[in-house]
């Protein structure tokens, strides 16, 4: 069995007395999608800052591709292939769609034409062709949740980091981008998801981790997660389980 | 040199000189407290400030101390007015923007009175300005005495209203988390004028406190506002106890080495001592983050 | 590159005024205008194209006068050759404030806020260091060769002036095509995505510190030149900082015409100024001042915005900027 491209070791990350992640370990396997879940201000979005590097860890280890990553800054990371989405997107708004890729490809071409020619590849696959020549703040929430997805996708990673990027869309537009993301995970990329949309992380993912209160408290295929009394009770909180029993019980 | 009969005056006309320090930099911290924004224009407004009490002085015959009674509502409403009708307009909430209509007001300013004026420096005469009080075995400068008393009544004030008035819970509000304090129905635009003219109101009481004992022309105010950048970046952008303090302080400091070295290395001292606080503690011994 | 053939027209254009006409009013406004320009086009890269706005580029273009004065006066150095080591004494300047600067993180007012300040260091320095004449300033010596960069008609003056300008068009419409353009405008939208993206931010913004610079220190060492004097308010004072930043504001921050747009609105302004009030001190910066307030407050993207939106048709919506926090 080869080595998971991301393996995240009791990685710890205290602000003063506050614990937002405590000894939370997890593995994503290459090639596969990873799902990160948990109730909100369980620490996910600040795990996902220490693995790209615009937080130091308190303690713990991240080895990616077999080397610890701890410490590095986020331009080493991405250059190493790791990119990211960001929870609240972060579009270059005075450039356009097309610009704003291009950034992204110029990681690995030096040449603008190449990087614009590439740019626009990126978009086809992600469906912003219409799109490339509008100014970023002009998209739309969709739109710019495809950007912050095409932008990761230029700089051709191997490990990609979602962020709730399903958040903030209507079904119709989550259904629209899921199996985008899917065709991403099938031309070999690594991805690793934060998402509290279930019905997307139950058809992605293959492996849920559970993050609650900054300590990872199960894990497992998406349906074994979903039966699983813990993680019922850190959503909706203790003795949850055991009503819900009874209610199915009763009716 | 090192003398207690030395040492002592030196350092207390330090505290009461870094009283007056304090204020001009109570008035540049609120400001960025509540604003966010770094009042570049803080240093040719004090300076017209002084203008305006010194022809007070000058055409009706006005003593500084009673000036300072008439020229602060009236510096409110100048301060209120840039900020509400000038600065926020103009700058569309844009950091950059703000930065360059701070600037560009401090432009004006400094340089229409240079236009009125001239470069002339002027001062004025006041028949007690050299009388002393004596404190302990220190003969101070009864001007400097006063300074210090009326920036203890002055910050006081402000705390008060602060704590106990609507209006400064609500700049307190504002200053903590804008979004909300708006979503309560708090006209924030009102509240940043008011800060805005609470912090000019500051700097011409401060004007009027230095008047006695300080010269007039079109760049004085640059000088004191340089040391207010200090204590402020030193005290901690935001913090109303580090202007305090820290304006103590660097008056305490800037009255030694008076003692010991000479006005021009003073000076690049202070610029180069605020360098290095921005280069090292931006955020300051007190304050928020950067 | 197609985008080189405006730069060679407006160019031509330009060089072809003297041929046109050898009044000296005219050489010399236009050749102040391209010393802004250029000062300001400096300005534009780190600023406009960058993002960081420095309140004190006098201290490049101050370093650039009295480094080739200070050769040329008392090291015997040949003019040109101290234009050059002007040049890079600007830059190394620009790249020890960059360093001390980027790396501590600082951005946005605090960076404004410390080239105030070391620009007002240096102006104090210059004030008193004996080796800058002090007080009194510094003069060259009248040496009218061309050998020792100075010529007897404004003509030769006029066309070295035009090509710095050109040269620095250049550099910026290749730097706006090249891979390290991309990088610095990303920097300028959001610091954070792009480093995401791979970009390393404090290099990006160094390099850009440092070619800016050396832009502003060359106007900076044609002034002393041109003028053959100069002392510690001319060469490091406000009024370099302000309108290195007003002309590419005026024009168009970002842009590789702005400043060039911009100095010569500046500048015609100045001088309409001083003929209608006649010399008296700051009233020309007040109307600088006046102007930077009301171009940020009704035309933010400067005359190449409004060109742009006056070709996208009135019907255009402006484009909405975003806050920053």
């Amino acid at each position: 069995m080869t080595d998971p491209l991301l393996r995240v070791e009791n990685v710890s990350k205290h602000f003063g007395g506050l614990r937002a992640v405590d000894k939370a370990s997890f593995t994503a396997a290459t090639g596969c999608i990873t799902a990160l879940i948990g109730p909100n201000g369980a620490g996910k979005t600040t795990l996902f800052a220490t693995i790209t590097g615009f937080l130091r860890p308190t303690e713990g280890r991240i080895v990616y591709n077999g080397a610890d990553i701890v410490g590095l800054p986020p331009y080493r990371l991405a250059r190493l292939g790791i990119a990211r989405t960001f929870q609240i997107v972060q579009p270059f708004a005075n450039l356009t769609v097309r610009e704003n890729i291009t950034v992204g490809s110029h990681l690995t071409r030096t040449s603008r034409a190449d990087a614009l020619e590439a740019a626009g590849v990126v978009a086809d696959a992600i469906g912003l062709r219409a799109q490339l020549d509008k100014p970023a703040a002009a998209l739309t929430v969709a739109g710019c949740k495809r950007l912050e997805l095409a932008r990761a996708l230029a700089i051709e990673p191997r490990l990609l980091l979602l962020d709730e990027v399903l958040a903030g869309l209507n079904p119709s537009e989550v259904r629209d981008l899921v199996p985008l993301i899917r065709s991403i995970a099938a031309r070999g990329v690594t991805i690793v998801m934060i998402e509290h949309i279930m019905q997307a992380v139950m058809s992605l993912a293959e492996r849920v981790f559970v993050l609650s209160e900054g300590r990872i408290i199960a894990n497992g295929s998406p349906q074994a997660i979903a039966a699983d009394q813990r993680v019922i009770e850190a959503y909706l909180g203790k003795g949850a389980a055991a009503r819900m029993m009874a209610g199915a019980a009763h009716g | 040199m090192l003398s207690p009969v030395i040492l002592i005056p030196a350092i207390l006309n330090g505290l009461m000189t870094g009283a007056v320090y304090a204020l001009i930099a109570l008035g540049l911290t609120l400001i960025y407290g509540v604003l966010h924004i770094i009042n570049f224009a803080h240093g040719a407004l004090l300076t017209a400030a002084m203008f305006a009490a010194f022809f007070a002085h000058r055409l009706l015959g006005l003593d500084p101390y009673v000036a300072a009674v008439l020229l602060t509502p009236l510096f409110y409403g100048l301060g209120y007015g840039l900020q509400r009708f000038v600065i926020g307009p103009a700058a569309h909430g844009e950091d950059r923007s703000i930065l360059l209509v701070t600037l560009g007001l401090a432009v004006v300013i400094e340089n229409a009175l240079l236009y009125a004026f001239r470069a002339d420096t002027r001062t004025i005469n006041l028949p007690y300005a050299f009388n002393t009080v004596e404190i302990g075995n220190a003969f101070i400068a009864v001007p400097r005495v006063i300074a210090f008393a009326v920036v203890i009544v002055v910050a006081l004030a402000l705390w008060l209203i602060m704590r106990w008035t609507d209006s400064g819970k609500a700049i307190r509000a504002v200053a903590k988390e804008k979004l909300g304090a708006e979503l309560s129905g708090i006209n924030v635009a009102h509240i940043y004028a008011m800060t805005f003219g609470l912090g000019t109101a500051c700097l011409a009481i401060a004007a009027c406190l230095l008047l006695p004992t300080y010269y007039v022309n079109p760049s004085a105010g640059n000088a004191f506002v340089l040391i207010a950048f200090t204590i402020v970046v030193l005290g901690g952008m935001g913090s109303v106890v580090g202007a305090l303090v820290g304006g103590l302080f660097v008056g305490v400091v800037e009255s030694l080495c008076g003692l010991f070295l000479g006005e021009t290395l003073g000076q690049i001292g202070i610029f180069l001592m605020f360098i290095l606080v921005l280069l090292f503690r931006p955020t300051g011994l007190f304050g928020a983050r950067a | 590159m197609k985008g080189l053939v405006p730069i060679a027209a407006a160019v031509a254009l330009l060089a072809a005024v003297p041929l046109v006409t050898q009044s000296n009013v005219v050489l010399n406004f236009l050749v102040m205008t391209f010393l802004i320009a250029l000062a300001g086009q400096g300005w534009n890269l780190l600023g406009g194209y960058g993002g960081q706005y420095s309140f004190g580029h006098a201290a490049f273009f101050g370093t650039g006068a009295y480094v080739t004065a200070i050769a040329q006066m008392h090291y015997g150095i040949n003019a040109w050759v101290g234009f050059f080591i002007g040049v890079a004494a600007g830059a190394l300047v620009g790249a020890v404030i960059g360093l001390l600067s980027f790396r501590s993180g600082l951005r946005g007012s605090y960076f404004a806020l410390v080239t105030l300040a070391f620009a007002e260091v240096l102006r104090i320095i210059a004030s008193v260091a004996p080796i800058t004449g002090a007080g009194v300033g510094t003069l060259i010596k009248l040496d009218l060769r061309p050998e020792a960069f100075q010529f007897q008609s404004r003509v030769p003056f006029y066309w070295i002036a035009l090509g710095l300008v050109a040269v620095s068009l250049i550099i910026v419409r290749i730097i706006e095509d090249s891979r390290f353009g991309a990088h610095l405008v990303a920097v300028r939208e959001n610091e954070d995505a792009a480093s995401a993206l791979g970009v390393n931010p404090t290099m990006v913004k160094l390099a850009a510190m440092t070619v800016s610079a050396a832009i502003t220190a060359a106007a900076g060492c044609f002034y002393a030149q041109y003028f053959l004097f100069i002392d510690a308010s001319i060469a490091y004072g406000p009024w370099v900082s302000i309108e290195a930043l007003l002309a590419p504001i005026v024009g168009g921050v970002g842009t590789v015409f702005g400043p060039l747009l911009g100095a010569l609105v500046v500048r015609t302004l100045g001088e309409v100024t001083k003929l209608m009030t006649g010399d008296a001190p700051g009233l020309d910066l007040v109307i600088y001042g006046s102007v930077l307030v009301v171009v940020v407050a009704f035309a933010p993207r400067g005359i190449a915005g409004v060109i742009t939106m006056l070709r996208q048709g009135f019907a255009a919506r402006p484009i909405p900027e975003r806050g920053h926090d």
